[in-house]
């Protein structure tokens, strides 16, 4: 085997770049997690910060702020399942409907762009047509009498816009994978089903819907993992002083509490606290749905 | 009851071509909204006149941006990093999918486990940042191209495609006395040349698009790339609105300005969005059937 191995090992060579990388950029940070157990200072290093155990754990629990944050976190996931994880499986289904290849075409192009803008841009565009003085949406609501309607500004919009502008970059990127689902499956199971005299939706609950079943479970099963993962990018960009208190989430906090105000070891506890509620709730839903409908991630 | 059918049939389908063709216009009207204001003057922006074509049409705000010599710079730094990361992306990618690709390599399937596991579980921000000031990253462009060097997603499309190529051309290859990395340069990369541009159309666009890691691991301004940068002239918008600040360019309207930077930022991806589609499709589909 050695021997086999040796004649082969400008091959492992090859590999020790990539398998460093992973293992520097991606392991090396993980081990150094513990420093959500530490009182880290960047002085003293990893060996010289004084140990505390739990503190910042408790500290977390303790804190008003980080139990709103965690809400909004979690009320953002749940949206973003219900919405922006259905919404995509809905278009595919109504874009399979159509038949003018050319029409379907165009509409595919145009609903895949947005999905390479960055945050930045696509803020950068709603913030311009939800602006009071100038916006479009509010010349579009002037007509029909409304006052300007400052949609940034406050809080009880945020959820809808951070919502609403995900839905607009990716729910057509979402479509592609059930569109490659929706092409695998058998034409004759159509025609059979015709043969019975079944209409056309009756056709979607029996056949297509099924077919794509296996898709949706492990798309779904892989977004329950990023439930807390909400995105810092998307949010961060949209957050301004007055919108605050409701689009505060995880990451953005992390963000600010560790590099900002340079709170290393509990902008770390909150990390890791997230990670392992991400993993766990994945261990949880795949242990279910294996059960449930055999479909599992591992 | 067959003629109630196709009637309810029809009246599905001419709705659905409805619905369809209007969630295009949502997508397509906000861009056209953005350039029209680029083009307009700035009391006609103000007063909320400009929808989807440019009113009293002017280019001041091109001028603007264009004589702005840090924005200038900060799109030179994102080119930058666009074309010199995704030449390392590519670099890195390829040299640890080709080994993983081939049988002969024992071990394999647990690089690959131990790949997907950072897909899966990631380290927190601030290890990851004290990890960067650690190797002295942190305020170099470098840390806006090592760190993101390999993504896992990519990877694996990329894998994927070199495990579709024939053993026999391998093993003929071997046959004529080349070594493995004879192999992976002069027969691997130039049949894979549609998954590497795949590939490339992904890195490119995350290194174009790279704000996160700029705000994470840059303090120096005069390294910002064109996202931050994009970033700092909207916020002054919030500004306005709320009442805190004027910006300070004289008869120009804030949003006009903005509209065309955004443009600017953006035209580079929209001219290459026709030659992408081809390409990114597919690597879609292989990516997140294999993982």
């Amino acid at each position: 085997m050695f021997g086999f191995m040796w004649k082969y090992r400008t091959l492992y060579l090859i590999s020790i770049p990539g398998i460093l990388y992973f293992l520097v950029f991606k392991y090396l940070p993980l081990l150094g997690s513990v420093i959500a157990f530490q009182n880290y200072n960047l002085f003293a290093g990893f060996s010289g910060s004084p140990w505390v155990g739990l503190e910042h754990f408790e500290r977390m629990f303790q804190h008003y702020d980080f139990i709103r944050i965690l809400k909004n976190t979690l009320m953002l996931g749940l949206l973003d399942i219900l919405i922006a994880f259905t919404a995509p499986i809905i278009l595919a289904l109504l874009l399979n409907e159509i038949r003018l290849v050319l029409y379907k075409k165009i509409i595919q192009t145009v609903v895949y762009a947005p999905h390479f803008l960055s945050w930045v841009i696509v803020s950068g565009i709603f913030t311009g047509m939800l602006s009071p003085s100038s916006g479009i949406v509010n010349v579009i609501l002037g007509w029909f009498g409304v006052e300007p309607i400052y949609f940034l500004g406050e809080n009880s919009f945020i959820r809808t816009i951070l919502v609403g502008s995900g839905l607009w970059r990716d729910v057509g990127w979402g479509t592609i994978i059930y569109l490659a689902a929706l092409t695998g499956i058998n034409p004759e199971l159509y025609e059979a089903s015709e043969m019975d005299g079944a209409g056309r939706w009756k056709q979607t609950l029996k056949i297509t819907i099924p077919a794509l079943l296996p898709v949706i479970t492990v798309l779904f099963l892989l977004k329950i993992g990023d439930f807390m993962d909400y995105g810092f990018e998307r949010v961060f960009v949209f957050q301004n002083p007055l919108n605050i208190t409701n689009s505060e989430i995880l990451d953005t906090y992390i963000y600010k509490a560790g590099l900002k105000q340079m709170q290393y070891s509990y902008a770390t506890a909150i990390g890791l606290f997230k990670s392992v509620v991400g993993l766990f709730l994945l261990v949880i839903a795949n242990t279910l749905s294996r059960k449930a409908t055999g479909e599992s991630l591992y | 009851m067959i003629r109630r059918e196709h009637w309810s049939r029809k009246w599905f389908l001419i709705a659905n071509y409805l619905f369809l063709t209007g969630l295009s216009l949502t997508m397509l009207l906000p861009f056209l909204n953005v350039i029209a204001q680029s083009f307009s003057g700035a009391a006609a922006i103000d007063r909320g006149d400009v929808m989807f074509w440019p009113v009293d049409f002017t280019l001041n705000y091109y001028q603007y941006v264009f004589d702005d010599v840090s924005i200038w710079r900060a799109f030179g730094i994102t080119v930058y990093i666009t074309v010199l990361g995704t030449l390392i992306n590519l670099a890195a990618t390829s040299s640890l999918a080709y080994p993983l690709s081939r049988t002969e390599y024992v071990g394999r399937k647990y690089v690959l486990l131990f790949v997907l596991m950072t897909m899966i579980f990631t380290a927190p921000l601030i290890p990851q940042f004290i990890l960067m000031r650690e190797i002295h990253l942190v305020n170099t462009l470098w840390a806006l191209m090592i760190p993101t060097a390999i993504s896992a997603f990519n990877l694996i499309v990329l894998r994927s495609f070199f495990v579709q190529i024939p053993t026999e051309l391998i093993d003929s290859a071997r046959i004529d006395g080349c070594g493995e990395m004879r192999i992976l340069w002069s027969l691997m990369l130039p049949l894979s040349k549609p998954a590497l541009a795949t590939v490339g159309i992904f890195y490119s666009v995350t290194n174009w698009n790279k704000y996160m890691d700029a705000l994470y691991y840059l303090n120096e301004r005069g390294l910002y790339p064109l996202q931050v940068k994009l970033r700092e002239l909207l916020i002054n918008d919030d500004l306005v609105d709320t009442g805190n600040l004027p910006f300070d360019i004289a008869s120009q309207s804030v949003q006009g300005v903005q509209m065309a930077v955004i443009l600017v930022a953006t035209l580079p991806i929209i001219m290459l969005y026709p030659f992408m589609q081809r390409y990114f499709i597919k690597g879609m589909l292989i990516g997140s059937i294999k993982s």
